[in-house]
């Protein structure tokens, strides 16, 4: 009963996260439509009439709803630990038919089509335990469209940073209109291969417009959005000064020998929410 | 320039259009994404349940609903077009389309192709799928369903008013990318 209280909460978090956007994410638009003319504008006028439709209808806002991924906070002593996986799964499947999502899960070899966006490794749930008991589920639905121009370069340690900037402006120059700009970029540094772009997708959870806590980090960040905005891509890469809405950098230590950088590009469909599970079973979503 | 056009268009029509202009549309249109052109161009093209040519083609994987037995779309914006441009040329020669709804770029060789049959490549806004979707009159057939999945299927709507959609690429080999890049 308790269980099933928990699967009605995250087929919430997932319907929050399909048809509406974060108040950050709709702010950052709002600003783009003030300084943006002509096609450009219309762009972003679109996009923001197709915000509030959705919102309205409780409609996904894309009709790619995403490969569903969550980020997963559980205190060590949570009730819920061993059954929470079971539990998103039931989710997604719950869902897909309720809200409804689009059957997104192919299998690469059989192309068989799952009808509830359930397969191999997906829904992509990554985990980090803490101290206490609570839970706190971020749901990013992620789209392809934008996913597809995501990148992993396996630096020389003496390119340095000025290297990681190089390729992050290059990269998303070729990608130009192709991942629905204004786009957000998450960078992830360091680490092996998989880290970098694991960080990469995590920086994706932090609201746009907040900058890294680490000062220097947070400078790099604000060099890497003037210097890509400068480049004129535009909203839908129809020209114009708002190619991202925000660049967010994580970053691990890396090898004596390698500097890898993940580069997680995403839409200006940045969907995201959040859903707290407390130790009595008591949950909201925000 | 704006200009509301109701399918099929004449190719004096498509000629009228140069890239930056704004068009809007009223008729039919069907969706089609990687598998349906590699099932369509396979086919022979009396075997196909519909004509193409009197529709425009849309970029398309929708989130559709069924409810009372009757189609309904919730979600419908345009996919990534560049993933087509290995079939597009091909496509637009056997099916005689004229009009393409998609997002970001296509290459040269589909520009080419365009300016010969006389047709024109145009963005509707990438992710506005809700949007979209309320500009959708009606559901009127949907093809290879069972074989391709809700996403890859063939649907076949009827619109009002579809747009606004900006002219990419016309048929005088004129691109909106070009001219981008002359400017920077």
């Amino acid at each position: 009963m308790e269980n099933k209280n928990l699967v009605i909460g995250i087929v919430q978090l997932i319907k929050k996260a399909e048809v509406e956007l974060p108040i950050d994410v709709v702010i950052a638009l709002k600003n783009a439509y003030k300084v943006e003319k002509g096609i450009a504008k219309i762009q972003i006028e679109n996009i923001l009439k197709n915000i509030e439709i959705a919102k309205k209808t409780k409609r996904p806002l894309c009709q790619d709803t995403g490969l569903q991924t969550f980020f997963v906070k559980i205190g060590e002593n949570s009730p819920y630990i061993g059954i929470l996986k079971n539990l998103i799964i039931e989710g997604v499947k719950t869902a897909t038919k309720e809200i409804p999502l689009r059957p997104n899960t192919v299998d690469p070899f059989t192309q068989f089509k799952d009808a509830n966006n359930i397969g191999d490794f997906i829904p992509d749930i990554s985990w980090d335990f803490v101290k206490g008991n609570k839970v706190e589920i971020i749901a990013i639905p992620k789209g392809a469209g934008s996913e597809n121009m995501s990148k992993l370069k396996m630096l020389r340690p003496s390119d340095g940073i000025k290297g990681v900037k190089k390729f992050v402006i290059e990269e998303i120059k070729k990608a130009g209109g192709n991942p629905c700009p204004p786009t957000v970029i998450g960078v992830g540094i360091g680490g092996g291969a998989d880290l970098a772009l694991y960080l990469g997708k995590k920086a994706l959870i932090r609201p746009v417009g907040m900058r890294h806590k680490d000062k220097k980090i947070a400078s790099f960040e604000i060099d890497l959005i003037k210097q890509i905005n400068k480049s004129g891509i535009g909203p839908m890469g129809l020209g114009g000064k708002t190619t991202v809405l925000d660049v967010h950098i994580e970053k691990a230590h890396r090898h004596p020998a390698s500097l890898p950088v993940g580069l997680i590009v995403q839409c200006w469909a940045n969907r995201r929410a959040l859903m707290v599970i407390h130790e009595n079973g008591r949950w909201e979503v925000k | 320039m704006e200009y509301h056009l109701k399918l099929p268009v004449s190719e004096k029509e498509i000629e009228k259009l140069h890239a930056g202009d704004i068009i809007y549309l009223t008729g039919k249109i069907f969706t089609a994404r990687d598998e349906t052109h590699q099932l369509m161009l396979k086919k022979n093209i009396n075997n196909i349940p519909f004509n193409p040519s009197e529709m425009a083609l849309f970029y398309c994987g929708p989130l559709m609903k069924k409810e009372n037995n009757k189609w309904l779309v919730l979600s419908a914006g345009p996919t990534t077009s560049s993933r087509m441009e290995i079939f597009e040329s091909k496509f637009i020669e056997k099916f005689d389309v004229k009009i393409i709804i998609g997002k970001g770029h296509m290459g040269k060789k589909t520009e080419k192709t365009l300016s010969k049959h006389k047709g024109v490549y145009v963005i509707f806004t990438g992710g506005a799928g809700a949007l979209a979707a309320d500009k959708v009159k009606e559901v009127l057939d949907v093809h290879w369903l069972k074989e391709l999945g809700m996403t890859e299927a063939a649907w076949i709507f009827k619109v009002k008013e579809f747009g606004p959609l900006v002219v990419a690429i016309d048929s005088h080999r004129g691109s909106i990318f070009k001219n981008l890049k002359n400017l920077t």
